[in-house]
């Protein structure tokens, strides 16, 4: 190997280095506001026969978040957790069992299999903007809410629509089987169903719909990608509270889910929490919501 | 249950848009993939490549790559931007459809010997009459069957169209299946519906089948 080639293959090497590092860095800044106090001997605090001892035993805890609401639960193709503030919620609560965050098994719901997820137990916990309805909790555990957010309307800039009554007969889209979908077509408006938020946008930016519609976090996070086309309107016209569900043959968790989360709240952890996640859109942070009392075990 | 019984009107007005969107795509399709059978049968070069081309584009491209073209790609280049979904929703359909529909009915006139053709020539029937009278009818008898499994396949494929703002009875489905607790009797329900739809395409191929059955 010549002088000139081992000057270049060291430069290569160099490159590599410097591009692997850079990967790395980016990796943790993807995971700032994630400097939750791991407790130590957790196990030691819970009962036996509870799930939370199981989890605290097994020392892993697999979690249920979205993967595609900007803000709330979001993954990229290439990133290998997903940032948002429901993963932030299921990092306080792994804590708590003294897991570390990289412990966690993350596993992507969609809004249809969050209930079969919690049954079959193939997820301990769905935190997936899953707002609080008494059908869900006929069927799965909720506690919370930990985040109270409202149904708005994201449209184009030029668009003349900014009351509710200017909904009626106009298209708007959402996810297909959402509840903003149902609520948006109580209020007169022709339902445009698809599969993600992104195609959503998609076509309120194309012009083929007039509107999308979910709760206003999700939007101010699309508003704040395209500031010069679309804008969030409408008071929110809708209380979605979300919870954190569990299975519903481990009631105990509910007690353990809402001390855990006041406790974030009340050591500003959940505030911290906010502020790295939807906070990026320019919204204050609001004050945290009041529990909602544990059904008697 | 009592949610589907509530909300009756609902459901109905899902089914009445598959009943469209079946019914409309089936038509287009037939007529188009006729058409496109016709060229490739047909003695003009240029046309037979065409044809060719068609189908073997379209038929080795899965359904939801044509919806995300027709409903997402399209539109962001402009196109289709202010078509009414159920149009777009049957264009994906019969573009797709229609590559199905043109080799079912190319087997079925491959099927007719040439004989038939050439006997019929020989007695002295015009080009038109020798379709009409003898190839045709033989070939629309061997085509019903595979015929019927295409429109099968098309009606059950329309669900495709529930992810693509167009609330049909799988759409419809997901919004029931969203808050109740008992989902395994609404899957139950709908799924009643296709068989529905299925069974009346079944019965009709049967039917022609029987009136065209050849006397051996």
């Amino acid at each position: 190997m010549g002088h000139i080639q081992k000057v270049r293959a060291a430069a290569v090497a160099l490159a590599l280095a410097g591009a692997l590092a850079a990967c790395g860095d980016a990796g943790d800044d993807g995971d700032e506001g994630s400097d939750v106090e791991v407790q130590e001997n957790a196990a030691d605090e819970f009962d036996d026969g509870t799930r939370m001892k199981e989890l605290a035993d097994a020392g892993s805890v697999t979690i249920g978040v979205k993967f595609d609401q900007p803000g709330i639960g979001f993954k990229g193709a290439t990133d290998d957790a997903p940032v948002g503030f429901d993963p932030e919620i299921g990092k306080i609560l792994a804590a708590d069992l003294g897991i570390a965050p990289e412990d966690i098994t993350w596993k992507e719901t969609i809004s249809d299999n969050r209930e079969p997820f919690l049954q079959n137990g193939t997820v301990d916990l769905v935190i997936a903007s899953y707002s609080i309805t008494d059908e869900r909790r006929q069927v799965v555990g909720q506690a919370g809410p930990y985040y109270v957010t409202g149904q708005q309307l994201l449209v184009g800039t030029d668009s003349d629509i900014d009351s509710l009554d200017d909904v009626k007969g106009t298209e708007v889209c959402s996810v297909t089987g959402s509840t903003s979908l149902e609520n948006i077509e109580a209020e007169g408006a022709k339902p445009r169903g698809f599969d993600t938020y992104s195609e959503c946008v998609d076509q309120v930016l194309n012009g083929t719909v007039d509107a999308m519609t979910t709760d206003g976090a999700i939007l101010l996070g699309y508003a704040a990608e395209n500031p010069d086309q679309l804008k969030v309107v409408v008071e929110p016209f809708s209380e979605e509270r979300y919870g954190v569900g569990y299975s519903i043959d481990a009631p105990e968790m509910c007690e353990w889910i809402t001390e855990t989360i006041e406790d974030a709240q009340d050591d500003g952890a959940w505030a911290t929490a906010f502020e790295a996640t939807l906070g990026q859109s320019g919204v204050e942070t609001p004050d945290p919501p009041a529990m909602d009392e544990c059904p008697a075990a | 249950m009592d949610d589907l019984l509530d909300q009756y009107d609902l459901v109905l007005q899902a089914f009445w848009l598959t009943i469209q969107l079946s019914v409309l795509s089936g038509l287009c399709s037939l007529v188009f993939g006729t058409l496109l059978a016709a060229l490739r049968v047909g003695p003009i070069s240029v046309l037979r490549a065409a044809g060719t081309t068609y189908v073997a584009l379209v038929r080795n491209t899965p359904l939801l790559l044509v919806f995300v073209f027709v409903f997402i790609a399209a539109p962001n280049l402009g196109w289709f931007v202010g078509t009414p979904f159920l149009v777009k929703g049957v264009i994906a359909m019969s573009v797709y459809t229609s590559a199905f529909v043109c080799e079912a009915v190319r087997s079925g006139v491959n099927a007719v010997s040439v004989g038939q053709a050439e006997a019929a020539r020989a007695i002295g029937l015009t080009f038109t009459q020798t379709m009409g009278s003898v190839v045709l009818p033989q070939a629309f008898r061997a085509v019903v069957p595979p015929l019927a499994s295409v429109l099968i396949a098309m009606t059950k494929n329309t669900s495709i169209a529930a992810v693509f703002g167009l609330m049909e009875l799988t759409g419809r489905m997901r919004y029931f299946t969203n808050n109740s607790a008992d989902d395994t009797v609404i899957f139950l329900v709908f799924a009643a519906f296709y068989i529905v739809l299925v069974e009346l395409i079944s019965a009709g191929a049967i039917g022609l089948e029987r009136r065209w059955r050849a006397a051996r």
